[in-house]
């Protein structure tokens, strides 16, 4: 700070929005490309949505990755082997809190500030105001890039269900402690990994558990073959099969490992495998064939003690869990910035760089068929290369960025996705990656 | 070198498994905020190579101070998994020094963890080179290795004049070269991640590692390799192995952080 000499004015340096994974990995990377940093982070710690001491943080006690620990990692600082194949969440805040310190990450965090406004300036920065997290004074400051990674698993999506329910409403957000759940009749609202992980929490405490989704999901294993079954899957991914071909080799898969659902009451799917995010848990078919999930339709409506399904069934339960996602949201940037729509959804090319604006980039805003890390370090890799190739070369710059608004949608983002709010943002790691590389190497210095 | 390295399908569909690793530590009484260094040895020495001089004398100047033995059996990418574990592991981002093939090891290992620097002493980046220098050097001993027999290493390969032959046949002793069919070739390093500082060191008098292959490993990182002229190929057993790591460390004192 004491370095330039108007203290409102960083001139140089970067602002990053939240010390979370996809924060630290972006400070990560823009120091090691010589960047000034400045962290803001709400909270009095790193490791955001996996530091379960914060009040956003949506972790449950008995949460574990859902992907597995190779895929999961940052590809240049790996967990330790001696982890299990699928770490509990606690063990990833320690992999994060130690990656924050391996790298000195620490000391460019500024901890329990948060960012209430990030406005561009017309010499293409950024005026950003922080204030204490909960109020106190405010300062604004000049930077000369706005990375955003704030998370979007915080905001919970509640479900719009019409009449009054007499019992408990609570949204997986606020589960923590299957203690909940102990000798309730329990409703979970949701198919996704949270609903499905919450329902077996669940099938363990409670006396009844009613299971809710709209559709029928593909539900694969979290071992095929005694292995992880995302490890199994990119083995069929790096020959680079054709789409159907891999379809049909998941249903195989899936028929083979997991087997047909139906027979427990369960929809069959209406949609391709890799048409919505993956849903991988290996203990619901195992407590649907014990009786101890009851799988409903949709629900339609509360009406006091009871909850109506599609279909007219009505159950009394007296707890019901919607686990029903999260949406992003970006409070401190005007919505045009992020050219965010009517469902708040911001449309970045590559899921990461604001389309008007080359100075404002988002980080982890992704929903792969894998970790979220890998995708947030090279996202992180891409922004940083590309903050130094404006500096160092504008006319490569305006090159690369006029080659990429030609690269075609459908490379990198999955466009046949299951019309449902929480898909939009679904990508393939693998298409996913290569379009990172291939901008990468776009923005090497020529030889 | 190769540029970004963002598809890694081997180490998604077939990690390499845990081992316990054998790491040898020595830190400096007072903490001063030197960076960690790991030095990883090459083919045939295990952890005591650096466990003789250079560990204690890089802790005694203030460097917490590791050292890697190899993974008996371990492939060159098992090896290579072990440095990035062992490195990762530390409090702070280290710097690697390999010997030898141990070189080799951390230049595959820079594509994979950023270090806050590295050093490559009498680098093996070329197998062949290395081959036919081995042949030349100790042809009996080398020949056998070549027919699926054992590898035998002399001192007259390793060891300059200056050291004792008594001292010299305690540390041949020691060793145990299980050469790979790998080793041969000349290896491309990947690109180091996080653009560390790396610096070459060895000799023109080592009976390994040609002056022209360490002139190359040099080049492929944009120098000119550190010489110690008169040394033979193990510069951390020879009776002057205080020069090669005093120059190291000092080295590494200018690269000041970031």
């Amino acid at each position: 700070m004491h370095d330039s000499p108007d203290l409102g004015d960083r001139r140089d340096a970067v602002c990053v929005v939240g010390a979370g994974a996809s924060g630290l990995t972006a400070v990560k990377n823009l120091l090691e490309l010589g960047f000034q940093v400045d962290c803001y982070e709400r909270e009095t710690a790193v490791g955001g949505a996996w530091n379960w001491r914060h009040d956003r943080s949506p972790v449950y006690a008995g949460a574990h990755l859902i992907s597995s620990r190779q895929h999961t990692e940052f590809p240049d600082f790996p967990m330790p082997d001696t982890w299990p194949d699928y770490p509990h969440h606690s063990q990833v805040l320690t992999y994060l809190e130690r990656y924050a310190k391996h790298f000195g990450l620490g000391e460019h965090v500024w901890f329990g500030m948060e960012v209430v406004s990030a406005v561009p300036t017309a010499d293409g920065g950024w005026e950003v105001t922080t204030q204490s997290t909960g109020g106190g004074s405010s300062r604004t400051q000049r930077y000369a890039a706005l990375i955003v990674a704030n998370g979007h698993n915080w905001d919970p999506r509640k479900p719009d269900i019409p009449g009054e329910f007499r019992g408990r409403v609570m949204h997986a957000n606020a589960y923590k402690d299957p203690a909940v759940l102990r000798g309730r009749k329990v409703l979970v609202v949701g198919g996704g990994n949270t609903g499905c992980d919450i329902a077996v929490e669940a099938a363990q405490q409670a006396t009844r558990v009613w299971h809710s989704t709209r559709r029928g999901y593909w539900y694969a294993p979290k071992y095929v073959l005694g292995r992880p079954a995302d490890q199994v899957n990119d083995a069929l991914l790096k020959w680079r099969l054709p789409l159907r071909l891999r379809q049909w080799l998941y249903r195989r898969t899936v028929r083979l490992t997991t087997g047909d659902l139906t027979r427990f009451g369960l929809p069959a799917p209406d949609h391709q495998p890799y048409e919505s995010h993956p849903v991988v848990n290996s203990q619901l078919p195992y407590y649907l064939g014990h009786g101890k999930i009851t799988p409903v339709p949709d629900v339609t409506a509360f009406d006091g003690a009871a909850v109506e399904l599609a279909g007219g069934e009505r159950i009394e339960p007296d707890l019901v869990i919607t686990a029903t996602g999260y949406r992003p949201r970006f409070e401190f940037l005007a919505p045009e910035l992020l050219d965010v729509n009517e469902h708040g959804r911001p449309d970045l090319h590559l899921h990461t760089f604001a389309r008007k604006n080359p100075t404002l980039a988002v980080i982890g805003l992704v929903q792969p068929d894998a970790g979220v890390f890998p995708l947030a370090h090279w996202q992180s890799v891409a922004v940083a290369q590309w903050l130094r190739l404006r500096r160092t070369d504008p006319a490569r710059a305006a090159v690369v960025q006029q080659k990429e608004s030609v690269r075609p949608l459908a490379s990198w983002s999955r466009r046949q996705v299951v019309p449902s709010e929480r898909h939009w943002f679904e990508v393939d790691h693998i298409d996913y990656l290569r379009s990172l590389e291939s901008l990468l190497n776009q923005m090497e210095p020529s030889k | 070198m190769t540029a970004f390295d963002l598809m890694r399908f081997e180490d998604w569909t077939d990690p390499v498994r845990s081992a316990e690793r054998e790491v040898a530590s020595l830190l400096p009484d007072a903490d001063e905020g030197r960076p960690p260094v790991l030095f990883v040895p090459g083919l045939g020495h295990g952890a005591w190579a650096f466990a003789e001089h250079w560990l204690p004398h890089a802790a005694g100047r203030g460097f917490p101070a590791h050292v890697l033995g190899p993974r008996p059996g371990g492939d060159l990418r098992a090896l290579v998994h072990d440095v990035v574990q062992t490195a990762a592991a530390l409090p702070r981002q280290a710097v690697l020094v390999g010997h030898g093939v141990g070189a080799l090891v951390v230049a595959r290992a820079l594509g994979r963890y950023p270090a806050r620097a590295a050093v490559l002493v009498a680098p093996v980046l070329d197998g062949w080179s290395a081959l036919g220098s081995a042949l030349r050097a100790n042809p009996g001993g080398t020949l056998p290795a070549l027919v699926g027999g054992r590898l035998k290493l002399s001192a007259r390969q390793l060891f300059g004049a200056g050291l004792p032959a008594e001292q010299a046949g305690e540390y041949l002793a020691r060793m145990d070269p299980r050469p790979r069919r790998e080793l041969l070739g000349r290896a491309v390093p990947p690109r180091p991640v996080g653009t560390p500082p790396v610096l070459v060191a060895g000799s023109p008098d080592d009976r390994v590692v040609s002056r022209k292959a360490l002139d190359r490993a040099a080049a492929a990182y944009g120098g000119d390799p550190l010489l110690f002229p008169g040394m033979a190929h193990d510069l951390m057993l020879e009776s002057s192995w205080a020069e090669p790591i005093d120059a190291i460390l000092d080295w590494l004192g200018k690269q000041g952080g970031r």
